[in-house]
Formats: structure tokens, C-alpha cells, sequence
């Protein structure tokens, strides 16, 4: 039995659009930051669906590159987030808002 | 199976790589010599490796070149008289970057070695960002970009609002990057492959996958050069951020995303110029507006800034949204960003100098009586602010001459419209600096060193190079535009 592309493209937008909806809903940090990989994650399980589906390989290898640039990205992160938490004690992003647009 | 390398040419992509190397060389000196003699040595340093990097692109001009070409693919890199212009932008960006900065950081305690080396790095990426001719390396180039990006926004640790300038800085590039990769994720479904070329080949039979990808992609692009209603970010970063850092972002990050951008749209998406071109439009006129409204009630001239500098990437979208229907879209983007990059490095290069400490000095109030304590840096203030508003003879009027001439030949009146009006708003808040500065009086001190003055007098003798002989300088930029449709693909 073949699960069908579109079932995978399906699978994919969902997961985007619940790490989309928790980094404009959620406060805390860490879990914005999660939601964002979720968000990488949905467009890497895109690649390999789509790799399978066309019989390229170049799909499955770029997912290796978003990985390493997540990885980049989460060092960053969390040490802004471990910087921002010893200011603050706390990581609510609601709390952080000496400036105002 | 085989392996079989692919065909590289180091020299095409040397000035990346003496960028690139000049950041890690500055990391391992850090190993071997006293932390004191580092940071003594880090500007000039960084000086050397801009100037070899920039002689190394001057010799490139006018040739083009791919590299990094996998066995039957499209190369990964491109080298043509774009990727070379906005490679001189962006040396030129880090060149006067390193000037402002060198007795910034030790005035206000911020000299750190690793700012130089983050600034190199950054500036690698952006030179990819023009030179990529895949999806996944503009990917890299972004990510290349912004990292290092996040980490200057928040160098003034532990001043709260730098960290927040970074956190904001970070978590809406990294939720912007994720829609970008989607989008690159579904082009890639819709056209089969991740190369320029046949992104080109295959969007106009993608149907509505390759749709949502452009869309997704559109989105990545208007957060990362601060396009309404992606801008939010902006002010807060430009304001918490160190200022050597917010003049270099809103130069170096902006040009880079438009960089991309404009290869990749014009280019790769231009057979879809139906579709896109309005949604770029309407992006543009909301930025517009949005900029030049807004900006007009800041008190601090780093949030004034942030909201021109909003303002300024409606223009140049106009120059983009422009760009498949006239010839002239893409050589006038190019033009304005040249100028763009000396007026507002040269704007803020005076902010620096008339910040007392790190967030003081910073309002519009303390620009009062500006031209009593320093007739020139006053002077070069109000030139700067005249070619921001676009007042002829300064770079900024023929930017914007040309950017709103190729939206009339694209056919876009109403945008150019809403430009010309915009423009006039614009006047007011730029203007109302002038005003301070001349009608009032003041106290505050200015910090003018040698560097820093070296910097305001090359930007305006630019701007006012740009004003005065502005078709020398356009002829130049249309050889460097893409021309419409045409994908330099395989050499």
C-alpha cells in the first residue's frame, strides 16, 4: 500500500499551520521557538514527500541543510533566551516590551 | 556509484571567501594573541580584507561566470555584472560599517573582538545572496545574513533593550525563514528541482502549489527587507540594537534581501509576473505609506530612521514590482540602493557622532542647535536628510527619478502616484531635522574622530556624485540589471 502524495502535502501544511498559530499565540519563549521548528520540520517532511514523489534526490539532501541551519539557529536562540532570562527572570514575551511600536 | 565532483572555480567566488576567511582568521587570532591586541588589530584587519575583496570584484566586472555546477544540473553560483554590483554595495556597506565603528564601540563600552568577525560573516552572506542561482543556496545566503545579525542586535548585553531588540530580531527572522523554506519547499514539488533555470522552466505549469510557494517566498522576502505588513519588527530592533549595528543592518540586511529577491522573482518568477507583480504593487503602497506616516511622530531618530528606512524598501519594491514589465525596473532598484547605501550610512554615521552614550543623544530634541556647535556635520546632515526626502542634487532625488520613471513604464500609475505623494510626507519629518538643527539652540557634545569624519565626507561627496551625474552612474547599473526573462544558466 501507497499513501498518496497529497496526503503528505496535507500532513505537512497542518503541521506548519500549528507551529505558525503557536508562535503568534503562544507566549513563552521556548515554545515559540519550538512552534519554529515545527514550522522547519513540516517543510522538511515536504522535501522528502516530494524527493520520493519526483524520484530526485536533491529533496532529501536539502533537508540536511535545513536541519544544519536549525541547529545553528537553536544555539542562537537559546542564548538569547538564557541572556534575556537572567535580565528579566523571565522568558514571557509580553514582559519584554520596554519598546513600543 | 560514482562519484563525480562538480566543476568549481574558486576564483569566482574569492571575494566571498576572503570575506568569509577574514571572519574566521579574526576568531583564531583571538587563540594565539592577548584579547588587548585583537580588538587593536580588528578594524584594520577588516579594512585589508574589504580592499581585497573589493579589488578582486572591481576585477570581475563586466565578466560573467558559474560555478559549483553539479554533474547535468544548474551551477549553484552565478557571477554576473549583478551579483558584482551589489557585491561593491555590500563591501562598501562594511567599509563604512568598520569606519563609524572603530571609536564607537570603545567610547560606549562595547568593544567586543567578535563584532568585526560577526560583521564579516554577515556580509559573506549577503554577497552570496546576490550571486546564488538556487533556491537552497539564497536559503544558506539568508540564514548566513541573519545569524550573525542577531547576535550584533543584541551585542550591548546586558542593556535590556538590546536584548530585546535581539529577541524580537530573532524570532520573527527564524518565523520567517521557516515560511521561506516552505515556500522553497513547495516550489520545489511544483517544478521538480531547486535550480533557477528550471524553477523558470516549470512555474508556469506548477499550478496552484507553485502559487503558494511564491506566495510563502514573498512573505520570507518582506520580513527580511521590512516591507508593510511584515515591518513590525523594525523600529524596535533599529532602536534597541547598538547603532553601528542598526546602520549596518539597514543597509547590509536590506539590500541583501532585495538582492535575492530580485533575482529570483524577475528571473525565476517572472513568467508569473502576472500574478505576483499586483501583490508586489499593493506591498509597496502599504509600505509607503505605512513608513512615512509613522515616522512622522518619532521622537527618536533611530526609530525616524527605521520608519524611513520602511519607507525606502516601498521604493525600491516599486522598482521590483516595475521590473517585469519595463526594462528600466531592475537597473533603477539597483541605482537607488547604491544611493540609499551612502545617504543612510552618512545619516547615521552623524547620529553616532552626536550619541553622548550607548541610548543617550538619540532623540530629535538633541539635535537642537546642531549647526552652532558643528556648522559642517550640520550641513552634511541637512544634505543627507535632503536626499532622503529626494530633493535635487542628491543621489536620493535621482533614486527616486528613475524608480518612479520605470513604474510609469511598467504601467503602474496609481503606485507612482501614491510614491510622489509619499515623498512629499516624507518631507516633513526629514525636514523637521534641518529645522532643529538651525532654528534652535542646544546644548550636547559630538564625538568626531578622524575615521568617523573620513566616512560623512565620502558619503556626501557620493550623494552628491549620485545628484550631480546621475547618468554616468545609471548606465552602469543597467549593465549590471538582468535583463526580464533571460536565466544565465550553464555559462
Amino acid at each position: 500500500m501507497t499513501v498518496p502524495v497529497e496526503w503528505y502535502v496535507a500532513l505537512s501544511a497542518i503541521l506548519f499551520s500549528i507551529g505558525a498559530l503557536g508562535v503568534l499565540l503562544r507566549r513563552n519563549a521556548i515554545i515559540i521557538f519550538m512552534s519554529v521548528e515545527l514550522m522547519l520540520n513540516a517543510a522538511n517532511l515536504l522535501f522528502v514527500a516530494f524527493s520520493r514523489y519526483l524520484g530526485d534526490l536533491d529533496g532529501q539532501v536539502l533537508v540536511f541543510f535545513v536541519i544544519t541551519v536549525a541547529a545553528a539557529e537553536v544555539a542562537v536562540g537559546l542564548a538569547l533566551i538564557v541572556v534575556i532570562f537572567r535580565t528579566k527572570q523571565s522568558i514571557n514575551i509580553d514582559e519584554i516590551n520596554l519598546m513600543k511600536g | 556509484m560514482e562519484f563525480v565532483t562538480p566543476t568549481i572555480n574558486i576564483l569566482i567566488v574569492l571575494p566571498v571567501l576572503l570575506v568569509a576567511g577574514g571572519g574566521a582568521l579574526l576568531m583564531l587570532l583571538e587563540l594565539f594573541m592577548a584579547e588587548e591586541r585583537v580588538k587593536q588589530w580588528a578594524p584594520t584587519l577588516a579594512i585589508i580584507v574589504l580592499a581585497l575583496a573589493f579589488l578582486q570584484t572591481i576585477g570581475l566586472w563586466g565578466q560573467t561566470h558559474t560555478t559549483f555546477t553539479p554533474e547535468g544540473s544548474s551551477p549553484m553560483v552565478i557571477l554576473d555584472n549583478f551579483a558584482t554590483f551589489l557585491n561593491v554595495i555590500f563591501l562598501l556597506t562594511g567599509f563604512f560599517t568598520v569606519l563609524i565603528s572603530v571609536n564607537y564601540l570603545p567610547r560606549v563600552g562595547l568593544n567586543r573582538s567578535e563584532y568585526y568577525m560577526l560583521m564579516l560573516f554577515s556580509l559573506s552572506g549577503m554577497m552570496l545572496m546576490g550571486m546564488a542561482n538556487d533556491l537552497i543556496l539564497v536559503f544558506l545566503a539568508l540564514e548566513v545574513l541573519s545569524i550573525p545579525l542577531y547576535i550584533l542586535a543584541g551585542l550591548s548585553r546586558p542593556r535590556p533593550e538590546s536584548e530585546e531588540s535581539a529577541m524580537k530580531y530573532f524570532f520573527l527572522g527564524a518565523f520567517s525563514s521557516a515560511i521561506f523554506v516552505f515556500g522553497i519547499a513547495l516550489t520545489y514539488g511544483a517544478t521538480g528541482s531547486t535550480a533557477l533555470p528550471a524553477v523558470l522552466a516549470g512555474v508556469s505549469n506548477g499550478g496552484a502549489l507553485a502559487l503558494a510557494g511564491v506566495a510563502m517566498m514573498l512573505v520570507g522576502f518582506g520580513f527580511k527587507v521590512a516591507a508593510a505588513p511584515f515591518h513590525m519588527w523594525t523600529p524596535d530592533v533599529y532602536e534597541g540594537a547598538p547603532t553601528v549595528v542598526t546602520a549596518f543592518m539597514s543597509v547590509g540586511a536590506k539590500v541583501g534581501g532585495f538582492a535575492a529577491m530580485l533575482r529570483v522573482f524577475v528571473s525565476a518568477f517572472g513568467s508569473l509576473g502576472q500574478t505576483w507583480v499586483p501583490a508586489v504593487a499593493v506591498i509597496a503602497a502599504i509600505t509607503l505609506i505605512i513608513g512615512n506616516v509613522v515616522a512622522i511622530v518619532q521622537p527618536n531618530i533611530k526609530r525616524m530612521l527605521a520608519y524611513s528606512s520602511i519607507a525606502h524598501a516601498g521604493y525600491i519594491l516599486m522598482a521590483v514590482a516595475a521590473s517585469v514589465n519595463s526594462p528600466d525596473g531592475v537597473s533603477a532598484a539597483l541605482f537607488y540602493m547604491f544611493a540609499y547605501l551612502f545617504t543612510n550610512l552618512g545619516a547615521f554615521a552623524i547620529a553616532i557622532a552626536a550619541e553622548r552614550k550607548l541610548g543617550e543623544g538619540v532623540m530629535l530634541d538633541d539635535y537642537k542647535g546642531l549647526a552652532k556647535r558643528s556648522p559642517l556635520l550640520a550641513l552634511a546632515m541637512a544634505y543627507f536628510m535632503l536626499s532622503l526626502t529626494g530633493i535635487p542634487p542628491t543621489g536620493g532625488f535621482s533614486g527616486k527619478f528613475f524608480v518612479f520613471r520605470a513604474t510609469l513604464e511598467a504601467g503602474l500609475v496609481w503606485l507612482a502616484v501614491v510614491g510622489v505623494i509619499t515623498s512629499v510626507v516624507s518631507g516633513y519629518y526629514y525636514l523637521r531635522v534641518v529645522y532643529l538643527m538651525y532654528m534652535y539652540d542646544g546644548e550636547g557634545e559630538l564625538h568626531t574622530k578622524p575615521a568617523l569624519l573620513t566616512a560623512v565626507a565620502l558619503t556626501v561627496l557620493a550623494t552628491l556624485v549620485l545628484g550631480l551625474l546621475p547618468g554616468a552612474w545609471y548606465e552602469i547599473t543597467k549593465q549590471a540589471a538582468l535583463q526580464g526573462l533571460q536565466v544565465l544558466a550553464g555559462g
